[in-house]
């Protein structure tokens, strides 16, 4: 409907500016982009558009929320297929692989050369640039949304059993919960064991602990990778997760059974949730009232040496078909976005942190970490930094990534049921999410990733 | 006994059946062709290259256990749910048959339900059925964990058979209720007068003059517990916990456009499309027999 009307109204604008041929009132280039964020989140992106929008006249961006990132991938596609696909378009970490085969877009990095503007690749910070880079190096899309796994944990309840600082080693993590427990806690943690869940719960553990998740280097060396979790530390770790299950030290929280494990954690209920600093501000706007509370970076079995974690979110990528004055356009809003000043708009209003070391810099110069509600951001900062990323820690490139993490959140409800074992579970993981990979494999015949 | 208008030239009939012919062609047939087409190929989410694989697409699906557990708790739900929603449905309009007080608004009452739509329906139910926050909670309250249908495969199943049924009850019931209004008062008093109960009237005459109503019905809730349980699956349980109330219409679903898997997902509706064809006529050969055409 909105698509067709605003084709009407370019074309009568197109017919109205040549009548009158009078260049100088040329309306500006309009072009758009979809993007997969909802509720307040969404009105940031809005308000960001407006910014763009009022900063320049020569072209305008036209913002649409498709609700989530799922469905912004479904339109998307079957607006490509229509010929009619959004110049711009937001895409989440794990669609990166699917992006990079499908051959519809244009290389960010080419885009932005193209009309002129000069991009410092090396000033993002390198766990977020190598995970949306080719093999080689190259941008081919820019990193938008950004996030990481942190722990969260309930200052009052660690008082209580005489801690005054968040544990550092899923060991300490194991005594605390229990004596969290003996103290009259009655969650000490919270989980969830949905799809998503996929995310910090294997993911994020696997890159801290340096752990592959699929051979060939989590997939970047190749469409024939295939899944080893099922051999991993990760095993121990859903083994831990059990037992403390088991034991009462960890609930499981889910929107479906009535509070998410956020919601639990912020009104107290629940005094340790893993999740992505994202929700930092959310946790802030909705905690009982004179609750403490901070996070710290994801624990780690003793003696690991600690790797950085995985940069979350999503990244815009400029779809191929489109108009040059369109691209110039596109490519002028992506530099807006990569301008420091937006960044801080951006990570004040949401949870997300900036991409870029300048980024970074401009906001801790400006005083933003030092804020209360802002303070505490920064350790994500400090785990997606915490080492040089590693052949393995880099990120996870495989297709059809959103049904592998469907098949996890299945297997670990398995699991958690006492339907099957630890070891079964995983190994079904493994065997579904190789068939997976398989087929993706067969899809894209001889074809390797940039 | 029947009026029939003719027409004195065919022409004129086929163009009243045009724009409906149009309208299947343009949303089954079409599409139905597509879906075989798709079924026989490996498609590239974004267009461009598609391969041709014949029947590989059938053979990875059947030799997917995750399907035939799909395939077994679709069975498991249409059963239930169907025979749930039909034996309340015909109780209630036994009961509101019978001359009671207010009959006419248990009616309207009864009808409500099949006017909510599936996903309004399913987010009621959700907070209903909620363990911890919802009705069922006080239950949970006195035996910790009995009612989870987060972490317990047969209790959501129960949760999404329960909502089902309970929308198809108020169709169900319009339907009972227009076949008993049309058995003859006067059969009903005349076995009354010659003695016989309640329970016999209904055995004896009630029940055999609507069976062409519940034979139709039967087909219908069946057919419907197959497509129409995708919203309230979505909304419920997403094919949780651990499959358990995967159902086939969802998996056609989440693969296809969740998982981009287009092709798969064509495969399993050609086999949907093919088992409720297989019910359908099993229904019409082996129980319509039983149906008394008065």
């Amino acid at each position: 409907m909105t698509m067709i009307k605003r084709g009407f109204v370019a074309l009568a604008a197109g017919a109205l500016s040549t009548a009158l041929a009078m260049p100088a009132f040329a309306e500006p280039v309009k072009f758009d982009f979809w993007f997969g964020l909802s509720g307040d989140l969404a009105r940031v992106v809005d308000t960001m558009c407006k910014n763009f929008n009022a900063s320049q006249t020569d072209y305008e961006v036209v913002c649409t929320s498709q609700g989530n990132y799922d469905a912004t991938l479904q339109n998307t596609i079957a607006a490509f297929r229509a010929g009619k696909q959004p110049a711009i378009v937001q895409v989440y970490d794990v669609g990166t692989a699917t992006m990079m085969l499908s051959g519809a877009y244009k290389p960010a990095d080419k885009l932005m050369e193209e009309n002129g503007y000069k991009i410092d690749y090396a000033d993002y910070f390198p766990g977020i640039a190598r995970y949306y880079a080719t093999s080689k190096g190259e941008m081919l899309s820019f990193p938008f949304n950004s996030s990481t796994a942190l722990m969260y944990w309930n200052k009052d309840a660690f008082a209580k059993i005489g801690k005054t600082e968040a544990p550092k080693t899923w060991e300490d993590v194991g005594a605390d919960l229990k004596a969290m427990k003996d103290a009259g806690y009655e969650c000490p943690m919270a989980i969830n064991i949905s799809a998503n869940e996929s995310w910090q719960l294997m993911e994020q553990f696997s890159a801290i602990h340096n752990q592959p998740i699929a051979t060939k280097n989590n997939g970047y060396d190749g469409l024939d990778a295939r899944l080893e979790v099922n051999k991993t530390k990760f095993v121990q770790y859903v083994t831990d997760l059990k037992k403390w299950y088991d034991a009462g030290l960890i609930k499981i929280k889910s929107k479906d059974l009535g509070q998410d494990m956020v919601q639990a954690f912020a009104s107290g209920t629940c005094q340790v949730i893993l999740t992505s600093v994202g929700d930092h501000g959310t946790v802030g706007r909705t905690q009982k009232e004179g609750m403490k509370w901070d996070v710290a970076e994801l624990p780690v079995y003793a003696g690991t040496e600690r790797k950085n974690s995985l940069v979350g979110g999503a990244s815009l990528w400029v779809l191929s078909g489109k108009s040059d004055a369109e691209y110039k356009g596109a490519a002028a809003f992506l530099n807006f976005i990569h301008d420091p000043k937006t960044a801080l708009f951006w990570s004040t209003n949401t949870g997300y942190i900036p991409v870029t070391k300048s980024g970074f810099d401009y906001m801790k110069g400006q005083g933003f970490y030092d804020k209360a509600p802002y303070k505490g951001r920064e350790t994500a900062i400090a785990s997606l930094t915490a080492s040089e990323p590693t052949e393995i820690t880099r990120g996870i490139r495989l297709g059809n990534f959103t049904q592998i993490r469907a098949e996890f959140g299945t297997q670990m409800q398995a699991i958690f049921a006492n339907k099957v074992s630890v070891q079964e579970g995983l190994d079904t993981l493994v065997k579904n999410g190789d068939a997976i990979l398989e087929r993706f494999q067969q899809t894209y015949p001889g074809k390797t990733l940039p | 006994m029947e009026k029939r208008v003719t027409f004195s030239s065919w022409t004129i009939g086929i163009l009243f059946a045009v724009p409906q012919l149009l309208l299947i062609f343009t949303f089954f047939y079409w599409p139905a062709g597509q879906a075989v087409y798709w079924s026989l190929t490996l498609q590239q989410p974004w267009g461009g290259g598609n391969i041709w694989v014949g029947l590989d697409n059938f053979r990875s699906i059947l030799a997917n256990a995750d399907y035939w557990n799909s395939i077994t708790a679709s069975l498991v739900f249409a059963g239930i749910s169907t025979g749930l929603a039909m034996f309340i449905a015909l109780v209630l309009a036994a009961l509101t048959d019978r001359q009671l007080a207010g009959s006419r608004l248990y009616r309207v009452v009864l009808i409500w339900p099949y006017g909510i739509a599936a996903p309004a329906l399913a987010l009621a139910f959700r907070f209903i059925l909620a363990p911890e926050a919802g009705f069922l909670s006080v239950i949970n309250r006195m035996w910790p964990g009995i009612w989870d249908p987060g972490l317990d495969g047969a209790d959501a199943m129960a949760s999404i058979i329960v909502a089902f049924s309970w929308k198809y009850v108020g169709y169900n019931f319009i339907f009972f209720m227009a076949a008993f209004q049309a058995i003859p008062r006067s059969l009903i008093e005349a076995a009354a007068m010659d003695g016989s109960g309640v329970i016999r009237r209904f055995w004896d005459i009630q029940f055999p003059l609507i069976t062409p109503t519940i034979f139709f019905l039967l087909v219908i809730n069946i057919t419907e517990s197959f497509q129409d349980s995708f919203g309230i699956v979505d909304i419920m349980t997403s094919g949780g916990p651990a499959n358990s109330t995967n159902l086939m219409v969802y998996k056609i679903y989440s693969d296809g456009f969740k998982g981009l898997d287009y092709s798969g997902a064509a495969a399993q509706s050609i086999i949907l499309m093919m088992l409720i064809i297989v019910l359908t006529i099993f229904q019409f050969r082996f129980i319509e027999r039983r149906v008394h055409y008065g």
